[in-house]
């Protein structure tokens, strides 16, 4: 089975968020990146096919140079080889257009991608994917089983969850349950060291317009202070719920 | 040229959700000066839909479609857009809407922007409002294609009534066997619980609640309020409570109308997710919590003594006002 990983590259949970340029821009300016959290999850699911059912396990981000830490990382946790696509990944139609033809010059039996990434949060790139490459989809996947090319997932849904079955060529949006929190990897020396000698091509675009665009960032209004309702004295949250706040 | 809106229902009944949805796209037509054609799968009555200012909506009746299946609804909105010659298609932020989102906006070949919170800045260049970086900013996106899909987020436009009324017509969409490429095998919802998306208010427990023995502390009160429960990251990660509670920047995110926040310290991955609820409330024994910074209402108090005091001053506010 040939997996690919899609992975994004992000700002750490814990950054905070500032612009530039006008509100024009993401200020990367002493900000960690990090593998998408929602893409570590499936990236980590597939180690688990690549050593309990053998698969190869390839990653891929569309980025420019700056993402290949990003890369080196996954390739330390364990992937076989990196690709990336040499472009500003400006939107996710565009950047699931890039993807698309890496599916197909790949020949992948699955492929798995974050729901969403956690800075754009644009949550289409699987689903895109997998319209662009007419592949089966399953969107937030928390559980995912491989038997020959029949694929069982379990969807969240609002409220619960459903179990699904479908055949291979699949994309997945995963996300945590794939595995869980504390099966996540911390690469070791090995990892870090091998990662230098695996492959990481840099492949060039396809030619295609961005559909959407972000022009202008804005933080929300500073929040007012909190009021505070003495312990003893409940009934008036209650009140101001009801008659300042006007939710109850 | 129209607005589609896609109205989701359950059991033969709209949500909640379909109303915001088909409120929003009225407006949106308003802007644009045309009219507003909803598509409804296995769903209610459509008159219902009139009250929030849908003009046409076409009905599919399909035994086929009875349980959601991405694709295969996908495909139907696509044919009910290309009939429509719709130039703008808006679905809602529910699961199933963000599942299949995407497949409506590839085969349209359209601009896709979702969490989108208000109503478009222009309509030419089409510039929409939503959120990134999980509710710790806004972007103005751009939609530059001829037909442009929005997911708008639960609970950010609300209702807004409208005197009209709706005419219903048949549509019977084309579908292939392709479109059934997934076959669904067993569904797993607690039909009496209010589900995090759909609720207006959510009552979330953390660390603070000591053990997953106290969460009756919790589910009362979510009782009490007809409220969602939710729960912190740690709470999750120690398995008090199912992943699918929880709340935050890699968990779910939550626009309610009212949030409280029992014994929750207030991590920036947590408030991040909660950041478009309307109104915070925060019950913490640490005035240090950070969580007091992020809410509009606290109580500096121990969540055993507090918790079932606020339960029984709901009560009797119930009891008044019901």
């Amino acid at each position: 089975m040939k997996i690919l990983v899609c992975i994004s590259h992000v700002p750490d949970t814990t950054s905070k968020i500032n612009f530039t340029d006008g509100d024009t821009k993401f200020d990367t300016n002493g900000v960690q990146f990090v593998i998408n959290p929602n893409d570590e999850f499936g990236l980590t699911r597939a180690m688990w096919f690549k050593e309990k059912q053998g698969a190869s396990v390839d990653v891929v981000n569309v980025g420019g140079s700056e993402t290949e830490p990003t890369l080196r990382k996954a390739l330390a946790i364990g992937a076989d080889n990196a690709i990336r696509v040499n472009t500003e990944a400006t939107d996710g139609f565009y950047v699931a257009k890039q993807l698309a033809k890496v599916v197909e010059d790949g020949g992948y039996d699955l492929v798995i991608a974050g729901r969403e990434s956690i800075d754009y949060n644009g949550g289409m790139v699987p689903g895109m994917l997998a319209a662009l490459t007419g592949a089966n989809f399953v969107n937030t996947c928390i559980g995912l089983e491989i038997d020959g090319d029949t694929a069982t997932a379990t969807r969240e849904i609002d409220g619960g969850k459903e179990t699904s079955t479908t055949k291979l060529p699949l994309v997945v949006g995963g996300q945590k349950g794939l595995v869980e929190e504390s099966d996540l990897r911390i690469p070791n020396m090995r990892g870090i060291m091998m990662a230098r000698k695996k492959p990481l091509n840099v492949v060039e675009p396809v030619d295609s317009n961005a559909e959407t665009k972000a022009v202008q960032f804005q933080k929300p209004a500073p929040k007012g202070d909190v009021t505070l309702v003495d312990p003893e004295n409940v009934g008036q949250l209650v009140e101001l719920l009801h008659n300042e706040a006007k939710v109850i | 040229m129209s607005v589609l809106v896609y109205t989701e229902s359950e059991g033969g009944k709209f949500k909640k959700a379909a109303f915001e949805v088909a409120s929003y796209a009225k407006e949106v037509a308003g802007m644009l000066g045309t009219t507003v054609t909803a598509v409804s799968v296995n769903g209610g009555d459509s008159s219902e839909l009139g009250a929030y200012g849908v003009d046409k909506v076409l009905e599919v009746k399909e035994d086929k479609l009875t349980g959601f299946n991405a694709k295969a609804y996908a495909s139907a909105i696509r044919q009910a857009a290309e009939k429509e010659n719709a130039s703008v298609v808006v679905v809602s932020s529910s699961a199933d809407s963000k599942f299949l989102a995407p497949l409506v906006a590839v085969h349209l070949n359209a601009g896709y922007a979702s969490n989108v919170v208000s109503l478009p800045e222009s309509a030419a260049p089409f510039k929409v409002k939503r959120t990134a970086f999980t509710n710790k900013a806004f972007n103005i996106t751009e939609i530059s294609t001829d037909v442009k899909v929005i997911g708008l987020s639960n609970n950010a436009f609300g209702l807004k009534e409208n005197s009209g009324a709706a005419t219903a017509e048949g549509f019977e969409p084309s579908l292939s066997d392709a479109d059934f490429g997934v076959t669904v095998t067993a569904v797993d919802k607690a039909t009496d619980k209010v589900s995090i998306a759909d609720a207006e208010i959510v009552v979330s427990g953390g660390r603070g609640l000591k053990g997953p023995e106290n969460w009756g502390l919790i589910e009362e009160l979510a009782g009490v309020l007809g409220a969602a429960t939710a729960c912190s990251k740690p709470v999750s990660d120690m398995g008090w409570r199912p992943h699918s509670e929880h709340v935050g920047q890699t968990g779910k995110p939550v626009a309610s109308n009212l949030y409280i926040a029992v014994g929750v310290s207030g991590a920036i991955q947590h408030l991040a997710g909660i950041n478009s609820s309307k109104v915070k409330v925060v019950i913490n024994n640490d005035p240090e919590a950070p969580f007091f910074k992020a809410a509009d209402y606290g109580i500096v108090g121990d969540a055993f003594e507090v918790v079932p005091k606020l339960i029984e001053k709901l009560k009797e506010f119930k009891a008044n006002n019901a």
